[in-house]
């Protein structure tokens, strides 16, 4: 019996430390097929120049600036369309919608979650780029306006998840006390609930924002893959990940531009690690508030 | 002294034939009774007779519960609280409430009493910071907290914390008072400064506060009403029903027969 105890012990005590020991394979794979790039590279033109031309017979350019900033451009785009969408949302189906419309709805959007990538792509090229080209009248819709309106549509369900959750744990007894002192439903949840539910919120936002840095599929097709530093969202745009999809398979092994898209995956890893890690405190905080 | 108090005979809130339901189930039966002026009435009664139910009537906080509905008149100063034209949230405004467990916000002491005025409109930055140090002294809450202001509401005690509550509903200066076993999760002491408190209320206000504490009742109300079963069993001057009910379940209720 003891025996038998101590193998189930052990089984999932490997289990939990092979997850670890992936994740750290996966960093120092990151960071030392990495290194050999700067033996080449200027670490300060890696980080502060903005052009990425590795392919250059005369002298091969690895800036990751304009990369950095196409993704923080589409982004923070599809940040901006997707939180108030998706606060709106929570708050609509944890305050205003009936408990039918809410029992089918909030499945719905977490099936929202589920689509694949490539899908959202399509929908980008066929749909979301014709319809900005002829708004704004550009030959082509493939730009950063629409990987932001496409990661938008990505993130929302986390968002909107999310942020219903931590709406729907505001304890009742704020609300009644708020509407017992003549507040209207309105004015409860703009000056006591979303504030309540504010980190929950906010931790919600910081994962959307974590799925949209990181995708690849969806940027690599709606966003037309120029590797130039975009002068607004009307401008094709080339992130992190869709440079290393466009260029990890044809690119000639063990070579400087290898390891630099190496180098590059590893930039995008940190950030992605620093972002989910931040939102993880704050929702550790916010359920310590709470309870 | 406490006699001629109670010989005030202008009507506050006067329930006219009232029934209630929640999802089709009569919870309150043809209630009729007057509340008077600045007095405390209190409401006795076994559990689930109605008596929550009843005091969230006087301000249609039941309106928020799905399946709920009402029949009948609640007139407050002469005016049906019920009538199809009523603003809900001008009620409210009128008769405060104070919950049987605290429940301030999470925000800072200032911003808690400030609330109710800053959702009424008002900007003005010094009437806010007097209205608060008007609200928090009639709680006698002022003196212990006058430094801290800023600090979380969640720092204060569990009997601070149901003053902050009154002061809160306080400082939209309503006429009637509704509380719902406001002292049931506090210790003796903070009981005490609670129906204290409640004593000086009644000047200003028009009170009705429900109670489970026999004793409590006895002590801080003018009027008591027994409600059983969602119906009045008795009601009149506090005195009278404790020391010579009409009716042999009123008795057997405040001697502890059952309850």
């Amino acid at each position: 019996m003891r025996f038998k105890e101590k193998v189930i012990h052990s089984f999932f005590f490997l289990n939990g430390v092979l997850v670890v020991i992936i994740l750290l394979g996966i960093f120092a794979l990151l960071v030392f097929t990495s290194i050999p790039a700067f033996k080449e590279i200027r670490l300060s033109q890696f980080f502060f120049s903005g052009i990425w031309n590795p392919d250059a017979y005369v002298k091969p350019a690895y800036g990751i600036v304009s990369m950095l900033v196409s993704t923080f451009l589409i982004t923070f785009g599809s940040l901006v369309i997707a939180i108030p969408l998706g606060i709106g949302t929570a708050a609509y189906l944890s305050d205003l919608a009936s408990p039918r419309v809410r029992e089918i709805a909030k499945p719905i959007v977490e099936i929202l979650a589920g689509i694949p990538s490539v899908v959202i792509g399509f929908l980008g090229i066929v749909v979301v780029g014709p319809v900005i080209a002829k708004i704004f009248g550009l030959h082509n819709g493939l730009n950063a306006l629409n990987g932001s309106v496409l990661l938008a549509i990505m993130a929302l369900p986390t968002i909107i998840s999310l942020s219903e959750d931590a709406l729907k744990s505001v304890p009742k007894s704020f609300e009644q006390a708020s509407l017992a002192l003549g507040a209207t439903h309105w004015q409860t949840l703009i000056k006591v609930k979303i504030p309540a539910a504010f980190s929950g919120i906010i931790a919600a936002c910081m994962l959307g924002m974590g799925r949209a840095v990181g995708e690849t599929m969806t940027v690599l097709m709606a966003t037309g893959c120029a590797p130039a530093m975009p002068q607004s969202f009307l401008d094709s745009v080339r992130t992190f990940s869709s440079t290393i999809a466009i260029e990890l398979g044809e690119v000639p092994y063990n070579t400087t531009h290898y390891y630099a898209l190496f180098a590059v995956g590893l930039v995008l890893f940190i950030i992605t690690f620093m972002i989910n890690m931040a939102s993880d405190i704050i929702l550790h905080q916010y359920r310590k508030v709470t309870k | 002294m406490r006699d001629s108090l109670v010989k005030s005979d202008l009507v506050k809130i006067k329930v006219e034939n009232l029934n209630f339901y929640y999802t089709g189930v009569k919870v309150l039966k043809n209630i009729t009774i007057e509340i008077k002026k600045n007095l405390v009435t209190g409401i006795i009664g076994p559990s689930g007779c109605g008596k929550s139910t009843f005091l969230r009537t006087l301000n249609r906080m039941n309106d928020v519960v799905l399946g709920a509905k009402a029949e009948g008149k609640i007139l407050i100063d002469g005016k049906n609280i019920y009538a199809l034209d009523v603003d809900v949230v001008a009620i409210r405004r009128k008769v405060g409430m104070v919950f049987q467990k605290s429940n301030p916000f999470p925000k800072s002491i200032f911003d808690n009493v400030a609330y109710g005025l800053r959702i009424n409109g008002i900007k003005d930055k010094n009437y806010i910071t007097q209205k608060i140090e008007k609200s928090l002294q009639d709680a006698a809450l002022w003196k212990e907290v006058k430094d801290r202001l800023n600090k979380s509401a969640f720092d204060l005690s569990g009997g601070q914390q149901q003053r902050l509550c009154i002061a809160r509903a306080l400082a939209v200066e309503p006429q009637v008072l509704l509380m719902d076993e406001p002292a049931s999760a506090l210790d003796p002491t903070a009981t005490a400064k609670i129906e204290e408190l409640i004593q000086r209320l009644k000047e200003k206000y028009t009170i009705v506060i429900v109670t489970h504490n026999m004793q409590q009742a006895a002590r801080i109300s003018d009027h008591t009403a027994f409600f059983m079963q969602g119906v009045i069993i008795e009601h009149g001057l506090t005195k009278k029903i404790f020391t010579k009910p009409v009716n042999k379940i009123t008795e057997d209720y405040i001697t502890g027969r059952f309850g």
